[in-house]
């Protein structure tokens, strides 16, 4: 683990990805504590450009974008973060189920897999939010059934090939139950993997939140980035501040988690290391 | 001879592509269970716009007082013989609609298909080629940046640059519809508004693509053939060209063909920020609109419509590698 750290810190874009987005957690624990108020609340005159009377200037209701972004970090690293752990469940149990036991399970349930992998993800989203109601279960549960797919096959491949190694035929030939090869022995050889990729799988689903609150798929009583670039459209020409300030904070958190789980994988993975 | 293994191997693939069509039927059936009010509800669209006399009509013809499986069934048939409804809102049926939107979609998802498999594969070989070296950290960057930016905010920023502030394309639609144009005009029209929302799109794809024909250039380097190639006095240009470049690109193609649902997806985001009047904006405005039934024929059709894309890649793989077998 100390080695994986070491070879984490020379990676240096991982190290600059890990800095910003600890400061985006940081903003979001901290939202309560700077802009305890409604960051629906209307504070001052509408359309102040940035830097002026408010740091990042105010929207066409008048209402602090600092405070939204604040309190948009807050929701969007919770539907990120909560939508990546449930997925990755489902990921896991689907894929581990397929790739130990082989067989007419695997087949059925990697072909289940093709179909969601087949499917236009972002319009089921949709179709998911537009049906069950918009609030932030629906768009967890949303995100959450459209994004499990890779990890169920990258889980089905790792244990497809831990199947067949010593150690787990010895394991077998010992007399040792399913459920103990599979959770005392093969898992946590797969754990890895499974984080890098759940890494990056957060940042894919910050995109997809965003993407759906942009278009008004969001929860109406919490504020969040895709919500102030889909309000601030209308005001694009006068106004473009509003859409570009919420739309940096997406970019620089997307990119962050991306860097930090490429130098995951490099650290995590040194076998897969290509260059 | 190819030719006739490609057409049999093209209705094996349709043959295999039933079930998943069938799946998405009853996928379909299962989310109008969980809408809010009967399926009759639904399907007459807006609420309250349709007579009792439809309602029950509608009630009778899905058999609403059946049991759940004689339902499904009923809605399978419906769907399969392409009878998706009715939308009050657009005065059209379903499928009529879905037809009308579906060749703007198909334009754009096809030239940012093109554009960015053509340009990935040139800067991830370019990048390949000068590995560390400044071309590939720049590079590298730029797909970093490209990969992260939601694309929905990337096509408003263009707007805010190219159109209000340059004034150089147009910031939404199609066509100039007061202008009337004819023949190469109107092509050349089309052409100028499809600039902004292709470009939009194709940044993210041309992100993907370039990562992935980078490393696939870097596996292909490592072949032995390539050391054969040099040992026989081939200049690394030629190796390039005439080896490893035919080589790499097939992974390149598979991801692009896998990724056709993404890009559907990504068309409703665009389509939406652009006004560009396809199958994304009519997925939109049906969602604004609550005409439940309209989205379910989009989502519906263009689910066929990747198993159909998927198929045709399928087929030109097969063709530019023959080394694949047909089965």
């Amino acid at each position: 683990m100390n080695r994986g750290f070491e070879r984490f810190t020379r990676h240096v874009p991982a190290v600059i990805g890990l800095v910003v987005l600890l400061l985006v957690v940081i903003a979001a624990a901290l939202a309560g504590v700077f802009y305890p108020g409604d960051p629906f609340a209307m504070v001052g005159p509408p359309f102040q450009p940035p830097f002026g009377m408010y740091f990042l200037g105010t929207d066409m209701l008048g209402r602090d974008l600092v405070a939204g972004v604040l309190h948009g970090a807050r929701t969007t690293l919770l539907v990120g973060t909560v939508a990546t752990v449930i997925a990755t469940l489902v990921g896991v149990a689907i894929g581990g189920l397929a790739g130990y036991f082989g067989g007419r399970l695997d087949n059925l349930l990697m072909r289940f897999t093709e179909l969601f992998q087949t499917i236009p993800f972002f319009l089921f989203a949709i179709l998911l939010v537009a049906v069950l109601g918009a609030s932030v279960g629906s768009v967890i549960t949303a995100i959450a059934v459209v994004s499990w797919p890779p990890m169920a096959r990258l889980v089905r491949g790792e244990f497809m090939s831990m199947r067949n190694r010593e150690f787990v035929q010895a394991c077998v030939s010992m007399g040792m139950g399913h459920v103990r090869i599979i959770f005392v022995h093969i898992l946590p050889n797969t754990l890895s993997s499974i984080i890098v990729t759940g890494s990056l799988m957060v940042a894919t689903a910050i995109l997809i939140e965003s993407g759906l609150s942009f278009l008004g798929l969001s929860d109406a009583n919490t504020m969040s980035w895709g919500f102030i670039i889909g309000s601030g459209r209308s005001v694009l020409r006068t106004a473009w501040w509003i859409c570009a300030i919420p739309g940096l904070a997406i970019l620089l958190t997307v990119m962050a988690i991306n860097l930090v789980g490429d130098g995951l994988n490099d650290a995590l993975n040194p076998r897969l290391r290509s260059l | 001879m190819i030719w006739r293994q490609s057409a049999g191997y093209a209705i094996w693939r349709l043959l295999q592509a039933v079930p998943t069509v069938l799946v998405i039927v009853a996928l379909n059936f299962l989310l109008l269970q969980l809408a809010p009010g009967d399926a009759a509800d639904v399907l007459a669209g807006e609420a309250g716009s349709a007579t009792p006399e439809f309602m029950a009509q509608l009630r009778q013809k899905f058999g609403l007082d059946q049991p759940l499986g004689v339902q499904l069934l009923l809605y399978m048939k419906q769907v399969i013989s392409f009878d998706l409804g009715y939308s009050f809102r657009h005065g059209m049926s379903v499928a009529e609609l879905i037809l009308s939107r579906l060749g703007p979609s198909l334009l754009l998802m096809l030239t940012v298909f093109v554009v960015s498999v053509a340009l990935g594969a040139f800067l991830g070989s370019l990048a390949a080629r000068n590995l560390n070296r400044w071309q590939d950290n720049m590079i590298s960057l730029l797909t970093v940046l490209a990969y992260a930016t939601p694309v929905f905010w990337a096509g408003l920023m263009l707007i805010v640059v190219f159109s209000i502030n340059l004034g150089w394309f147009p910031t939404s639609g199609m066509q100039q519809v007061a202008a009337f144009y004819q023949g190469s005009a109107k092509v050349r029209d089309i052409a100028h508004h499809l600039v902004l929302p292709a470009l939009t799109l194709t940044l993210f794809y041309l992100a993907l693509y370039t990562r992935l024909m980078r490393a696939s250039v870097l596996e292909q380097f490592s072949m032995d053939y390539v050391v054969t190639a040099r040992a026989k006095g081939l200049t690394e240009r030629q190796i390039v060209r005439r080896h490893v470049f035919r080589n790499a690109l097939l992974p390149v193609v598979t991801m692009a063909g896998v990724q056709a649902g993404g890009l559907l997806g990504g068309a409703v985001v665009v389509e939406t920020v652009f006004a560009w009047p396809g199958l994304g904006l009519l997925a939109y405005e049906a969602l604004f609109a609550r005409d439940l039934n309209l989205l379910l024929g989009i989502f519906f059709a263009s689910t066929c419509l990747v198993v159909l894309v998927n198929l045709v890649v399928d087929l030109a793989y097969s063709l530019l590698d023959p080394r694949i077998e047909l089965r």
